[in-house]
């Protein structure tokens, strides 16, 4: 852990009044919300919310789910980080742009692609179904798919910038006495990256975690299959609002442990 | 090495982001017309309100709210029941949050509504019921609610949204939708609880959900449904994409959609018919214009509009 702290040599400044006054509504968009949930939180009734077994089903769901997304988009995304990062081809930039563009599409929308992609008349779907038997909407490994398909974006992102700013010296120093490319990759760039990808593999997970719209579109919405904590969040909404706002607290204090624990890592380096 | 070289020189990087930016800049610059240019019936509309009053925006929205009081004062100085249909003194917009089901007749009886009152104007919301009363208990502008069922039109009457009692305006019979052609040959409400079945059906609160709930209780069936949908809309489309087999829906549903999907129809004593009520909401600024709106719902004129689209008549 060192180093991780950016040196602060920047001079206090003295910030402009309208600044400070922009700024302060800026902050009081995100905080004033997060401060009425709080308050609105039936806090007596929280525990034995949170311990229901319906909702205790879905938070073991959005575990799996989001643990098992992480671990697919670490397995497939590190090698696509290596190779936009590391391998010069042409339309690198399009590539880019695809791997990327899950960051800011809306999920519902990827939720729809995926099921004319692999759902059980798209173009792959239908020959996994006849070939293999295996039908991914409406089922866990379908929300997990849904989940993969807008965290694992997040994770390339993180391991390409690490990749682009590792020293390549170590890699050609271990070509040169001879080890093998995959020797390179296994021992040279992936151990010389682990706080990157420890920070990235959480970044990935606390999305796939809050995977909603992918997941409702493509995966469906019923317990104990499909439906993880944002989408009973979503139903509990129109019939138990105490829950709701329970479930949702919990998403947030997760998320916010992970935002405060990997701050340094997320912030933009120069 | 020299190859990707080679092509990386006639077509780098360079040309792709051009490429992209072009092509950026046009979708944008089709999507800011079409946002610009103003639909034909509405220009249409706008036109005809021009010849009777002169067009400026600010002396518009005046003139609209003292007709609008006059209307008002019209309204309680007159206890006669104002027949909707010829009366022209309908003012101002209102928005009607609607049921899913009622999403092409609503859209038709507010077109009708409109021409009838060419100054009243009616933005529709159409959603599952138990979403559209979320939405209005948590301060959704909403003016009128029709609703699929009578549990979610109480919720609203519990905590005092509701002005007066609400009018049953039409009742609907739930039906099995499959997949064109049906090739699962789902026949009877017993095939939905065959494993190979998928069966969608609407989320608890959701009306058609609790409805279809009620009907497959009373038959003594159990189905395992693979997904709980928060609208019939949602629930058909599922179907339509044919990534389900089957889910309880209406008959309307299946009418309007005939093209995309079949409907297998519940035998009457295992049925349970669903009524829908409307009611004007009291957090509503145009009194008049969403009781007009009511009350146009049950006249002549909506009712055949309804009756079209195959729903029942209120009894």
């Amino acid at each position: 852990m060192k180093t991780m702290t950016p040196t602060r040599r920047r001079p206090k400044a003295r910030p402009p009044v309208a600044v400070l006054v922009l700024a302060t509504l800026g902050g009081a968009l995100f905080a004033v919300p997060l401060v009425a949930m709080l308050i609105r939180t039936p806090w007596r009734s929280a525990w034995s919310i949170v311990t229901e077994p319906e909702l205790r089903t879905a938070l073991r769901l959005s575990l799996v789910c989001s643990l098992s997304a992480t671990a697919i988009s670490f397995v497939l995304g590190v090698p696509l980080a290596w190779v936009q990062a590391r391998l010069d081809f042409p339309g690198r930039a399009l590539l880019r742009a695809i791997t990327t563009l899950p960051v800011v599409l809306p999920p519902v929308v990827g939720g729809l692609a995926l099921l004319l992609a692999v759902g059980r008349n798209g173009i792959l779907g239908r020959y996994l179904f006849d070939w293999f038997g295996v039908r991914l909407p409406f089922s866990t490994a379908g929300a997990i798919v849904a989940e993969t398909f807008v965290s694992m974006p997040f994770l390339v992102l993180s391991v390409e910038g690490a990749l682009l700013g590792a020293d390549g010296r170590f890699e050609e120093a271990a070509a040169t006495l001879g080890a093998s490319r995959w020797t390179i990759f296994t021992r040279v760039t992936l151990p010389a990256l682990r706080p990157a990808l420890i920070a990235a593999c959480v970044l990935c997970w606390a999305r796939a975690l809050g995977e909603f719209g992918a997941t409702i579109t493509f995966a469906g919405n019923f317990p104990g299959t499909t439906q993880t904590v944002p989408l009973s969040v979503y139903q509990a909404f129109e019939t138990n609002p105490p829950a709701a706002i329970v479930l949702s607290l919990l998403l947030v204090a997760v998320s916010l442990v992970i935002l405060v624990t990997l701050r340094h890592r997320l912030v933009v380096r120069t | 090495m020299s190859v990707i070289g080679h092509w990386q020189e006639r077509l780098g990087e360079g040309t792709i982001v051009k490429v992209c930016r072009w092509t950026t800049s046009i979708v944008l610059a089709l999507v800011a017309l079409t946002i610009l240019t103003p639909t034909p019936g509405v220009a249409k509309a706008k036109a005809k309100e021009s010849t009777t009053k002169p067009r400026s925006t600010i002396g518009a929205k005046t003139s609209t709210t003292t007709t609008n009081n006059n209307t008002a004062l019209r309204a309680t100085t007159s206890a006669a029941p104002v027949t909707t249909t010829t009366s022209p003194s309908l003012t101002g917009s209102i928005n009607v949050s609607a049921a899913a089901s009622l999403t092409a007749s609503f859209t038709d009886i507010a077109s009708a509504f409109e021409k009838a009152n060419l100054k009243a104007s009616v933005t529709l919301n159409f959603a599952g019921s138990s979403t559209l009363v979320t939405q209005i208990q948590n301060g959704a502008p909403a003016d009128v609610f029709a609703s699929a069922d009578i549990a979610n039109m109480d919720k609203l009457r519990a905590v005092k949204l509701v002005i007066g009692t609400p009018a049953t305006f039409a009742r609907n019979r739930p039906m099995i939708v499959v997949r064109r052609g049906n090739p699962l040959q789902v026949e009877t409400l017993a095939d939905l609880g065959k494993p190979e079945v998928f069966v969608a059906l609407g989320a608890p609160g959701v009306p058609v959900g609790d409805y279809a709930r009620q009907i497959l209780a009373k038959a003594g069936i159990e189905v395992k449904p693979k997904t709980l949908e928060p609208s019939v809309s949602a629930i058909v489309n599922k179907v339509a994409l044919r990534e389900i087999d089957a889910g309880i829906v209406y008959v309307t549903d299946v009418a309007i959609d005939e093209y995309r999907v079949d409907g297998v129809a519940i035998p009457d004593d295992q049925n349970v018919i669903a009524t829908y009520p409307i009611a004007a909401l009291s957090n509503t600024k145009n009194n008049v214009t969403a009781a007009g709106f009511v009350s146009f719902v049950q006249s002549p004129a909506a009712q055949a509009i309804l009756a079209k689209y195959k729903f029942l008549p209120p009894k």
